[in-house]
C-alpha cells in the first residue's frame, strides 16, 4: 500500500474542472430550456389532437426513450453530417442531441401533468365562459405546473448528470476536464473524487432551488 | 300576455351510451324565479343542469336562454356552436359546483376576478372592484388574499358563488352546492343563496336539502328516471304527495333522517 493521496496536481489544473462545471451547467440549462419548449408544445398538441398526431408524438417519445443517449450523441455528431450536408461543432451537436432527448422525457412529464388537472377545474373555466385558449392559459397550464414540479426536478437533475456524456465528443465539460487531468497526472482517485464532489454539490444546489420553487407553488398545503 | 320565460327547455333528451338519462324534459324558468330540482340519485337532475350551460351536449329537444338556442346553431343534433360562441353563451349563465372547483393557484379575489377580467374584458381595477364587492356580499372581504387551500369548505363555496355571480349572469345554476360540506357549514352557504333569491336572481338549484327547497324556492321540480314526475309551488307539491307514490317514498326518506 504505497499509494499516497496527492491533490497538488489537481489544484494546479483546477481551472479545467471549474470551467468544465460551468460549461456542464450551461449545456444543461440550454438543453433543458429547448427540451421544455419541445416537451410543452408536443404535450399540448398531444392532449388536443387526434389519433395520427398522437401516434407521431408517441413514436418520437418511444424512439428516444429506447435508444441510449450515448448512441444518439454519436449519431448526431458523426452520423448525421456524413449523410446530409450540415456542419456543426461538438457543443452545438451535443446541445441539439440533449434537447431532443430531454424533450421526449418532458413530453411525458407535461402530458401526465395536463391529464392530472381535475376535470372540475376545466368545467369551472368552461362554465364562466373562458375560451379554449383562455382555459389552457389561465387554468390548465398553471395547475399543471404545480402538479409536475416534483417530477420536473428529478428530470432536470438527471439531465444535468447526462451532460457528462458530452466528453465522448471532446466537449470540454466537467467529465472531460477530469479525463484531461487524469491523462496527464495519473491521479485517478484524486481527480474523480474531486469531480464527484463537484457534481454532487451542483446537483444539490439545483435541487435546492427547485424545492424552493415547489414549496412556493404547491397546490395543497 | 306575460314576457316569455328566460329559460325554455323543451322535449330535452340526453343519453350516455345506451342509457337514456333525460327522456323528454319540459321546463320553463321565468326571470326572477327560483326553481329547485329534487329527486333520487340517477334521476338526471345534475345532467339537466349541465345541459343548460352545455357542459353536457344534449341529443334532442331544445334549450333556449332569452330565445337563443344554447349549444347548437339551429336545433339539437345539428351544427354545434363554435367554441368562442359557446364561451360567450356560457358567460350568460353562472354555475356553482358540488366540489367548489376553485382554481387552486389563485387567491379568492383572483378567482372572482378572472371572469370579469378575461371574459367581460374589464380593466384590472374594475375587475378587482367587482371581485371585492361580491366577496363582501358573501361575507369574505377579509379572505380576499387567501388561497382556496387556506379556506374552509363553506368559505370556498361562498367564493364559488361570488365567482359565478361576478359575471352578472342571467341565470345561476347551483349543482348540489352543499353536498360536500360538513353539516355545520351548510347554512352559511344557503344563507348567501337566500340573499341572492331575495335580490331577484334567477336560479335553478339541484339540491338534497329538502327543507331549503321548501322555504327558498318559488317552484319545486321532482325528477325520477329522466322525467319530471311532479312540480309546483312548495305547497302545491306537498299537496300531491298522497297521489304520487314515488314522491312520497322520496320525501319519507328525508323526514326519517332529518327533523
Amino acid at each position: 500500500m504505497g499509494y499516497q493521496l496527492s491533490f497538488t496536481q489537481i489544484w494546479h489544473n483546477f481551472d479545467k474542472l471549474w470551467y468544465g462545471l460551468i460549461l456542464s451547467i450551461e449545456l444543461a440549462l440550454v438543453a433543458i430550456a429547448i427540451g421544455a419548449l419541445i416537451g410543452l408544445t408536443l404535450a399540448i398538441l398531444y392532449v388536443s389532437s387526434g389519433r395520427i398526431v398522437r401516434a407521431m408524438i408517441s413514436g418520437y417519445v418511444e424512439f428516444i426513450r429506447n435508444v441510449p443517449l450515448l448512441l444518439l450523441v454519436y449519431l448526431v455528431f458523426y452520423g448525421l453530417p456524413t449523410v446530409v450536408d450540415i456542419r456543426y461543432g461538438a457543443q452545438v451537436s451535443f446541445v441539439a442531441t440533449l434537447s431532443i432527448y430531454s424533450g421526449a422525457y418532458l413530453v411525458e412529464v407535461f402530458r401526465s401533468g395536463l391529464d392530472a388537472v381535475p376535470r372540475g377545474l376545466l368545467d369551472a373555466g368552461k362554465a364562466m365562459g373562458l375560451t379554449p385558449w383562455q382555459r389552457l392559459l389561465y387554468v390548465r397550464l398553471p395547475t399543471m405546473a404545480r402538479i409536475t414540479l416534483p417530477s420536473l426536478s428529478n428530470t432536470f437533475i438527471s439531465l444535468f448528470k447526462d451532460t457528462s456524456i458530452a466528453s465522448v465528443i471532446a466537449v470540454p465539460e466537467l467529465t472531460f476536464g477530469a479525463q484531461w487531468i487524469n491523462n496527464r497526472t495519473f491521479r485517478i482517485v484524486e481527480v474523480y473524487a474531486v469531480t464527484t464532489v463537484m457534481y454532487l454539490a451542483a446537483g444539490y444546489l439545483i435541487l435546492f432551488g427547485l424545492r424552493l420553487l415547489e414549496r412556493r407553488f404547491r397546490v395543497d398545503r | 300576455m306575460s314576457a316569455p320565460p328566460l329559460l325554455q327547455i323543451a322535449r330535452l333528451t340526453k343519453s350516455f351510451g345506451m342509457i337514456q338519462v333525460l327522456k323528454s324534459v319540459d321546463l320553463d324558468v321565468a326571470a326572477g324565479e327560483v326553481v329547485t330540482v329534487i329527486g333520487p340519485s340517477g334521476s338526471g337532475k345534475t345532467t339537466l343542469l349541465r345541459c343548460v350551460n352545455f357542459l353536457e351536449a344534449y341529443d334532442g329537444g331544445s334549450i333556449k336562454i332569452d330565445g337563443r338556442e344554447v349549444g347548437y346553431v339551429d336545433s339539437a343534433g345539428g351544427k354545434k356552436r363554435s367554441e368562442v360562441d359557446l364561451a360567450s353563451m356560457r358567460a350568460e349563465t353562472g354555475m356553482v359546483f358540488q366540489s367548489f372547483n376553485l382554481f387552486p393557484h389563485l387567491t379568492a379575489e383572483e378567482n372572482v376576478m378572472l371572469g370579469p377580467r378575461r371574459v367581460l374584458k374589464k380593466p384590472l381595477n374594475e375587475a378587482r372592484e367587482i371581485a371585492r364587492h361580491w366577496l363582501d356580499r358573501v361575507g369574505l372581504a377579509h379572505k380576499a388574499k387567501s388561497l382556496p387551500s387556506e379556506l374552509s369548505g363553506g368559505q370556498q363555496q361562498r367564493v364559488g358563488i361570488a365567482r359565478a355571480v361576478a359575471l352578472g349572469p342571467k341565470i345561476l345554476l347551483l349543482d348540489e352546492i352543499t353536498s360536500a360540506l360538513d353539516p355545520e357549514l351548510v347554512n352559511e352557504v344557503l344563507d348567501v343563496v337566500r340573499q341572492l333569491a331575495a335580490d331577484g336572481m334567477t336560479m335553478m338549484i339541484v339540491t338534497h336539502e329538502i327543507g331549503f327547497a321548501r322555504d327558498a324556492s318559488d317552484r319545486i321540480v321532482f325528477m325520477t328516471d329522466g322525467t319530471i314526475s311532479a312540480q309546483g309551488s312548495p305547497d302545491a307539491l306537498m299537496a300531491q304527495v298522497s297521489d304520487n307514490e314515488r314522491l312520497r317514498n322520496f320525501l319519507s326518506r328525508f323526514s326519517a333522517t332529518t327533523h
